[in-house]
């Protein structure tokens, strides 16, 4: 079962601020841990800067997954921008065309439990999902 | 909003107590090289006891900062730093290898001295 939480708009820098907050709220509500709470926080500050940073425009959707025995929070990051030309090099550890330390795309993938990414030139969707420890 | 930088002795001390998002990163990067130039400060302690998100932009504006506060002739210890935060920055594959840190204020005044009588 899915249920929608919330979605938060990324158009200027401060939202991506906006949405790591907002996230690690809905962590804390969902009842994920003080590590987990951060690993969710980071993961969508690296997603929303890199909508910001490379779409101009987009959003974070929050939704809560009710599974047994965990519940999921899954994060998705969606925008209609230029999109990413090799998905499987900025994959990799270390790539990075904004001078940044190419950590971003990797390192949200090891932060969570599930990761999909989608990216067209109409746009990139990026779904990661982190579950409750049982 | 800036952060404040206090002047004790030849040190400058940072508490960074508000949610940092990317342009008080680079204000604060810019505060604290001028405000060394300006006192000569030889040694800074920033505390982050209170940051609960460091993701790859903020670590790469706290480590440029130690490699410029470098180039001017002081040394930067970081403290406080939560487990949990640390955790996440090697998760997320940044080591921050080169910078010092310490538990507390307290640790790091410590610490920084002797970084400074090692010179
Ligand atoms: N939403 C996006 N839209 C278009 N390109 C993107 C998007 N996200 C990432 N990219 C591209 O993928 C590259 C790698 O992203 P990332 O792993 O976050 O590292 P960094 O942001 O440091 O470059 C970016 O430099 C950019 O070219
Ligand atoms: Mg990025």
């Amino acid at each position: 079962m899915n249920e929608t939480l919330s979605s938060v708009p990324i158009r200027k820098e401060w939202d991506i601020v906006g949405a790591r907050q907002t996230g690690r709220n809905w962590a804390k509500d969902l009842g994920f841990g003080s590590v987990d709470q951060a690993r969710i926080a980071t993961a969508i500050s690296e997603l929303a800067r890199n909508i910001y940073l490379y779409a101009k425009v987009g959003e974070i959707n929050f939704e809560r997954l009710d599974s047994v025995p965990s519940i999921g929070l899954k994060i998705t990051a969606r925008d209609q921008g230029p999109g990413i030309k090799e998905v499987s090099k900025v994959m990799k550890d270390g790539y990075s065309t904004s001078g940044g330390l190419g950590a971003g795309l990797p390192g949200v993938k090891r932060l969570m439990d599930e990761f999909d990414i989608e990216s067209t030139d109409a746009g990139t969707v990026v779904t990661v999902i982190k579950w409750t420890r049982i | 909003m800036r952060i404040p930088i206090l002047k004790l002795h030849d040190y400058l001390l940072v508490s960074i107590q508000v949610e940092l998002d990317d342009q008080s990163a680079m204000e604060f990067q810019e505060d604290l090289l001028k405000k060394i130039h300006n006192s000569g400060a030889t040694g800074v302690v920033i505390d982050l006891t209170s940051v609960e998100v460091i993701d790859s932009f903020i670590a790469k504006v706290l480590g440029d900062v130690v490699s410029m506060a470098d180039l001017m002739g002081a040394k930067v210890v970081f403290t406080g730093v939560q487990p949990a935060v640390s955790m996440t920055l090697i998760e997320l594959g940044i080591y921050l290898k080169e910078v010092p840190t310490a538990l507390d204020l307290e640790q790091g005044l410590i610490k920084l001295r002797q970084e400074l009588e090692e010179k």
